[in-house]
């Protein structure tokens, strides 16, 4: 490297002192604190011997408890809103299809910052007065709900087009030979087109999953503090940054891989015996 | 048991059914026969209410098939469906697949339906398949667990769609024994296929489509003995050469 720099692994081992609260699991309740801190002393953040002014450890935690916790919501909203949009995509109603694909080139085309702003900005003002200032002022947390609400609504539209191409991938006659058994059309997709579906687009899955993990970042920007939120505050206030983003950029690989892993296992268990197996096991 | 009534159907502005008529009584076997294209399979169909029609009427055992309001999946339940490619549920077992509509349709419970299932299975000679996936069967043992499914529902007729059609050589006999069991037993079936050893066994009439009509509708031995039409002569000649 052509510039000096003293590199000093400690700073992300920082721990908060013995007894001294930090509000590591609610990290709300963090950001005053440490910009009061901040403010106080200024100068501290050049020294390196006061480089543990703050438990940038517990931050780096805390900000890497919310990046899972916001996406694992987003996830489950994604799925099960994805799951019945891209069903509806594939009924023979006009008007539900027509719905159902406005839906997916909505949340699909417009930027996920943009969406992320007009669901935290905009949304409130447009709901009913009470339900707007509930949003605004009574509800804990509104920049986390609305970054799951957000996240989940923009994967769904993903996750939608996946379960669309699920289920026109089975052929025709599966539809029919469980109609002809008595089946109505909504157990038809529940016991044969949704479990042979989500069998087939696994993969896709898995990778959209990923997606919005490194996704949930956008969420920093109405104030979530979630990993790259912490980890640009650690920045700021220690300028130790190649060893903060190093960090950080290991911890979104270990989630990415953590979640291959949870999925690969997934399509195993869900693996049809006889078939072929495309993970190659 | 089954009537047909002047049924025709369009796609679009192709038609397929032409002014189609014929009748299946209680425990008689109808064979239907003809070109590729010919609308076999679409009539089939509409017998169940799987393809609608926009012509005529349709009734199986008094209910009319395309009227508004007729309970489709009930009249579905009733009759049971064979396909070309056997279509059974690649994610269930032998056993579940045979077990599923059982439960959900007739609401019958998991052992009654298991025991059911397993009766069946024994008389299409594969008990030992129940644990497995429909994958791990070669293409006859499929068809016949296929059949053991309609079966299950305890149908009071069966529709079969070209059943032997995708099928090896060496295979077709194994699925052709269980239907001619099936048929002898005295079961009421409407049979699309080109196997006419099968024809000729067990069949009461033969029917033969062509262009979307139904161009014969006779006897067995009348059929085979001298069919009137140019096209029937042409396609049985066709057929029984090879
Ligand atoms: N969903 C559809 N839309 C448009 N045309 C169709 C559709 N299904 C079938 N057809 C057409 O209707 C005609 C009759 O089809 P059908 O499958 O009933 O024929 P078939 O006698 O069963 O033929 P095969 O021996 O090949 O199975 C064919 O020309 C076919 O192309
Ligand atoms: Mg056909």
């Amino acid at each position: 490297m052509a510039m000096k720099y003293n590199w000093d692994w400690s700073v992300v081992l920082c721990r908060a002192p013995e007894g001294v609260a930090t509000g590591t699991g609610g990290s709300a309740a963090q950001l005053p604190g440490g910009t009061s801190a901040f403010a106080g002393g200024a100068a501290q953040t050049f020294d390196t011997g006061a480089h543990c002014a703050q438990p940038y450890f517990d931050w780096i935690v805390s900000g890497l408890g919310w990046t899972v916790v916001v996406s694992v919501f987003a996830w489950v909203i994604a799925f099960s809103v994805g799951s019945v949009i891209g069903v509806s995509r594939t009924l023979d109603q006009p008007w539900v299809r027509r719905g159902a694909t406005t839906y997916v080139e909505l949340f699909r085309n417009v930027p996920l910052l943009v969406q992320m702003f007009l669901w935290f900005f905009v949304v409130p003002e447009l709901l009913p007065k009470e339900t707007g200032y509930f949003l605004k002022r009574q509800l804990p947390l509104p920049e986390y709900w609305t970054a799951i609400v957000c996240l989940g609504f923009y994967h769904a539209s993903r996750t939608a087009e996946q379960v669309r191409a699920g289920i026109e991938a089975i052929p025709r006659g599966q539809t029919y030979a469980a109609l002809a058994m008595g089946l109505t059309p909504a157990q038809v997709y529940r016991y044969v087109l949704l479990p042979v579906s989500y069998r087939i687009i696994i993969p896709p899955l898995t990778s959209d999953f990923m997606g919005i993990f490194k996704n949930s970042s956008v969420a920093l920007t109405i104030g979530v503090l979630e990993l790259t939120a912490q980890s640009r505050q650690i920045a700021e206030y220690t300028f130790n940054i190649f060893e903060v983003f190093t960090v950080t950029t290991v911890l979104y690989i270990l989630i990415t891989l953590i979640v291959s892993t949870i999925m690969r296992f997934v399509e195993k268990r869900l693996h049809i015996p006889g078939t072929i197996a495309l993970g190659g096991n | 048991m089954i009537t047909v009534d002047k049924v025709s159907k369009w796609f679009g502005d192709f038609q397929v059914l032409d002014k189609c008529s014929t009748r299946v009584a209680k425990g008689e076997v109808v064979v239907i026969c003809g070109p590729s294209g010919s609308g076999k399979s679409t009539l089939i169909k509409c017998i169940n209410g799987l393809e609608p029609f926009q012509q005529g009427a349709i009734t199986v055992n008094g209910i009319s098939v395309g009227a508004e309001g007729t309970n489709l999946p009930k009249l579905r339940a009733s009759i049971g469906m064979v396909f070309q490619n056997f279509e059974l549920f690649p994610h269930m077992t032998v056993l579940d697949n045979i077990c599923l509509a059982q439960t959900k349709v007739l609401n019958r419970n998991r052992a009654e339906a298991g025991e059911r299932a397993m009766q069946l299975l024994n008389r299409v000679g594969l008990a030992d398949q129940a644990p497995k996936h429909p994958a791990q069967l070669s293409g006859g043992q499929q068809q016949r667990v296929a059949i053991a499914r309609a079966l299950a529902m305890d149908p009071i007729a069966m529709l079969f769609d070209e059943p032997t059609s995708a099928l090896d050589p060496e295979m077709i006999n194994e699925v052709l024994d269980v239907m001619v069991k099936l048929a002898l037993e005295g079961m009421t079936m409407m049979v699309v296929t080109h196997e006419m050893g099968f024809a000729r066994k067990v069949a009461d009439r033969v029917v033969f489509m062509d262009g979307g009509r139904i161009e014969e509708d006779a006897k067995t031995d009348e059929f085979f003995g001298a069919p009137r039409g140019e096209r029937a002569q042409m396609f049985l000649s066709k057929i029984l050469t090879h």
